[in-house]
Parts: structure tokens; sequence; C-alpha cells
């Protein structure tokens, strides 16, 4: 009877989702600017990946097959290291950037024969922070090191925080809400001045193709990486692990060709992973170029047309090329990204209501905004497959949306 | 039970989100009360107009700083309210709102209960000064409560927040 009843409630929310695709209707004209969230895919990755689908073959396999699927994955690792700059070590392909987040922090602990802290940002992405909470369960010490109002590190702080306990620090490159490019340099510097030993993870999932990377020179351990963010097929991320460093699996299971990650890769997908890398490579500086022209345009245009507006995150080169992430008084976020969907504008927010707890952002607090400020906050970025009719199109709905839900809220000075 | 993080919509909350009815402030209201905060991300203002001699609400609206739940759930609101005695409305509750909206999932409960606990203000609001019906009770009923400890939780933590902020100049 339990399977019926299961059975009846999933065919309702089944019916529920239909209806309610319905109920929005199909917009005019479409703009997605959610790829925090889930990115566009290159036509030439997703061809890339379909061509693989006729590789059957599993990699760890000694047939012909296993050794077009194994070319593969070697074409993707070479194709990753050229383009982070990475010296000795290993790629370990995951189906995600949290995955690779996951394994580079619990893989490191699990290992670990003796230090006990680990250190990262109060603004990295929750697939960094969660992991490293839990690994205070198993006797880890966890610090997290303040930024300032523009999200920038902390340095200081993170030199008197380094020990000879350290096991590692993690700090992303690029920061995925706020769009702050740290100095990885110099934060390597830091670190390894204080404790040689110590580990340097950065969460490089938004910086890859976004900011030039030389992960050697600037002393970095581990990398993560996530394909969807460079516009390959979803269902690949990446873990850059330096020769010398020592990581315990946290799958098990089935032979593989990875003794990391083990489980069925996915070959169609790290296949457009490799074209998608050989995209970003070619065209590095025209895409960085044309993703700030439209990332300016964007935040010139909502500050000249909407009042009472914060930008979050620091300005021009210290700011990912495609990042926009700003907060609209007395407009409840969640409430404007349905709004501008109505518009066919797709974006996220920071608003506790998006979150599935009563706090919004950790990112937009740990900046110091105010809960008001973060609950109005909308995240967007822009990708070279944007062009300026898109970005003209959302300033003209994104006053009228504005303008709509601050029309409804109760009138109250803040 | 499922693990998968449940809808946040039904087509109905769409719709209202859309349409909202009995929309903006009512000047010649002779109950007002607004529950939530714009700290907490869901603030809502609930304006009556009441027959002083048949106790009825002759008219109701709102206004709303929050997400399309509780946009919808204060539309709903006040569609169900008009005609109705105090009494009557007293005794709507957020499970009747979630049902007619075709349910909404646990975590929106806290934008739905602010529109229950802005009317039952609104409704005390009215009783102050004036003799008070045996049926409302003395103490905050659990939707009321509900309101007044998120307003109350957000409160802490958003000092919490800014003393944080200080400490790590």
């Amino acid at each position: 009877m339990v399977g019926i009843k299961l059975r009846q409630d999933l065919l309702e929310q089944l019916e529920k989702v239909r209806s309610l695709v319905r109920t929005h209707g199909n917009p005019l004209r479409e703009v997605y600017l959610d790829l925090e969230n889930s990115g566009l895919v290159f036509e030439e990755a997703l061809a890339a990946l379909h061509e693989a689908y006729r590789i059957h073959g599993n990699p760890s396999i000694t047939h012909r097959p296993g050794w077009r699927a194994l070319e593969v994955m070697l074409e993707a690792e070479l194709g990753l290291m050229d383009l982070i700059g990475a010296g000795g070590g290993e790629v370990v392909f995951t189906h995600s950037g949290t995955e690779a987040n996951n394994l580079a922090i619990m893989g490191l602990a699990k290992a670990s024969r003796g230090r006990r802290k680990i250190i990262v940002s109060q603004i990295e992405h929750l697939s960094v922070k969660f992991p490293a909470e839990r690994l205070q369960e198993h006797g880890f010490k966890l610090v997290e090191i303040p930024v300032d109002e523009e999200g920038f590190i902390d340095l200081d702080h993170l030199a008197d925080q380094v020990d000879d306990n350290t096991l590692m620090v993690s700090i992303a490159a690029v920061n995925h809400e706020i769009g702050v490019v740290q100095d990885l340099r110099a934060i390597a510097e830091v670190v390894k001045d204080k404790s040689p030993e110590a580990i340097i993870h950065t969460d490089a999932c938004d910086a890859l193709g976004r900011i030039p990377l030389d992960l050697e020179h600037a002393g970095i351990d581990m990398a993560s990486f996530s394909g969807h963010k460079i516009f390959a097929p979803k269902g690949v991320g990446a873990l850059y692990v330096r020769e010398d460093v020592k990581l315990e699996p946290i799958l098990h299971g089935q032979l593989s060709s990875q003794r990391l990650w083990p489980g069925a890769e996915n070959i169609p997908a790290i296949a457009g992973f490799t074209r998608a890398l050989e995209i970003f490579g070619k065209n590095f500086d025209e895409y960085r170029s044309r993703m700030r022209r439209l990332r300016d345009m964007l935040i010139d245009g909502i500050f000249e047309r909407v009042d009472d507006v914060v930008l979050n995150g620091p300005r021009g080169d210290r700011r990912a090329p495609d990042n926009v992430n700003m907060s609209f008084l007395y407009c409840e976020g969640e409430a404007l990204t349905v709004e501008l969907s109505l518009r066919g504008v797709y974006v996220s927010s920071g608003s506790a209501c998006t979150s599935r707890t009563l706090e919004p952002s950790h990112v937009l607090l740990a900046i110091r905004r105010s809960y008001e400020v973060a609950h109005g906050s909308i995240l967007m970025k822009v990708s070279p497959m944007h062009d300026e009719k898109d970005i003209e199109y959302v300033l003209e709905q994104m006053p009228e949306a504005v303008k709509r839900l601050r029309a409804i809220s109760p009138k109250v000075v803040m | 039970m499922s693990s998968r993080i449940p809808l946040p919509y039904s087509p109905k909350v769409l719709e209202l989100f859309r349409n909202p009815k009995n929309l903006g402030r009512m000047d010649d209201a002779n109950a007002v009360a607004t529950a939530g905060s714009l700290a907490c991300g869901d603030m809502i203002t609930m304006y009556l107009k009441i027959d002083d001699r048949a106790e009825r609400i002759i008219d109701a609206s709102f206004e709303s700083y929050g997400c399309a739940a509780n946009i919808a759930t204060a539309s709903l609101l006040t569609e169900m309210i008009k005609g109705k005695s105090l009494r009557e409305a007293w005794n709507i509750s957020w499970k009747q709102l979630s049902d007619e909206l075709g349910g909404l999932p646990p975590i929106k409960y806290h934008c739905g209960v602010l529109a229950v606990g802005a009317l039952r203000r609104a409704i005390r609001a009215y009783y102050r000064g004036r003799a008070k019906p045996d049926w409302l009770p003395d103490e905050l009923t659990p939707d009321e409560k509900h309101a007044l400890e998120e307003e109350e939780l957000m409160k802490i933590l958003a000092k919490r927040i800014s003393e944080g902020g200080r400490n790590s100049h």
C-alpha cells in the first residue's frame, strides 16, 4: 500500500510541475543568466559528447574501446593541465565541482597523519564549507578567515592562524557569488612561509576561463574545477592534485581507471569538457574582454535605471569578468527571481527564501551586508555566448520588475 | 519519503503572484497590523475595514515584502476574509491557506504563517479599547507566536552579525 501511495504522490508532484510550467508560459524572449547554478553549453562541446557516446569502452579495461576511452581521459587531463599552468601531478575526474571539493578536503583529512587544523575563508562555496565543518566531528579544528567588505582575505589574520598543526588552507580563487579575485600567490606565500608542509587547495570552479591561472607559479597544491562553468556538458568535475600530495579515496567500489574516484567515468562529458577547454584556451583574451564589457554594461545600466541598488563585491579587474551581484533594496530577492522569470530573464538570489533555511547567503553576511541587503540580492553571470542585445533586454525588464515589487511592499524606512 | 527538496510552488501560487487580489494600502481601514520585518525577508501589512455593528469584515487589503508564496498567501487570505465575521476570520489557519494553495512545502511555512499572524494582530488591534469578545483568547495563538518568534530570531541573528562584523575589524 505504501508503494501505491508513493506512486500517487509522485504523480501529483509531476502534474504540479507540469502545470506550473504551463501556467508560467513561454516568454517571447529569454536570457539565461543563472550560470551559477547551471551552465549553458557550447554546441561544439555537445557535438564532442555525442561523438564520444559511440566509444563504449571503460578506460580501465584492456580492449580497443577501453583504450579509446582512456585516450579521451588523457586528452582532457592534458587540456586542463595546460590551461591551469599545472606542474607535476594528476587530474582526478569527478562528476561535479562539489565532488572535487569534497575529495580534496575529506580525502586529505583521511590521509593526514597528525595535522589537525583546516583553514577556509568565510565566503567559501558550501561544498568546501560543509565538508570542513563535518570534519570537526572527527577531531579536526576549523578556522574561518574573515574577509573585508569587498570579499578579500585578511592576509594578516591568515598568517596568524597558520602553524605546524595546519593540514590545509582552502580559499577559492574566484568567489562564486561576488566574483572577488583573490591573490593566490600572496596567499600561498603567507601559508608556506609559516608552514611549508600545509597543503593549499583552491576551489577554481569560477576561475577557469575567467582569470589567468598559473597554479605551479602560484604555489597551489590542489584545485577543483567544474565542467558546466566552462559550458561543457553537465556531469564532469575535476580535481588537480600535485604529485607529492597524499589523498585517500572517500568512495570505494568497482575497479576503475582512477584510484581516487571509483565508478564509471563519464567519458562523453569528459570529451565535451576537453572541447570546452580548447575553446576557452583559444579565445581566452577575447572572451575575457567580451564578458567584462557585458558585465560593466549590466552593472552601469542597472545603476542608471534603478535607485537604491548596491553592488556586492569589488569592481574592475579585481572582480571576475562574468560576475554581477547586486542588491535591490525594498525588494525581496526570491520574488524578484520569479518576477524576472515571468519576463524571460533567469537569475538567482541570495535571499533566505531561496536557501531552504531562514538564513540568507553566508557570503553576503561575511562582507557585512545587512539581512535586508542580502535578502534583496540578485546574482547574474554573463558569458561569451551572450551579446549586447541580451543585456539590453535585461536592462529593459529589470526596472519594471523592481518597480512592481517595490509598489507591493509596505512603505518603511530602512 | 523522498529526500528531494520539495517544490516551492503550485500553479496557483504563481497565478496569485502574477495577479494578486486586494493589493495596496487602504486609507480608510479601521484595523491595521504588520507582521515580520525586512530583516526576516518577509513582511506583511494587513488592512481591514470592519463594520462596527456587525463586527464583520467589509474590505481587506495587504502590502507584502516577501517571496512569491508570501504574496500568494496574503492575496488568498484577504479574499477569504471579505464578508466574514471577525470571529470566522480569526479561525482561519495557515493549514487552510496552504491546502487552498495546493500545498505549501514546510520550508515556506514561515512565509504563510506571517499572513495569519498579521491578520490576527489586526483583529487584536481592532478590539483594543473595545469590549473584548469571549472567543478572542488572551494568550497568543501558535500562529501568532510563530510570527513573533521569527521576528525575535532575526533580531538576535542580525545583532550577532553586526557584532561579528565589528569584532573582525
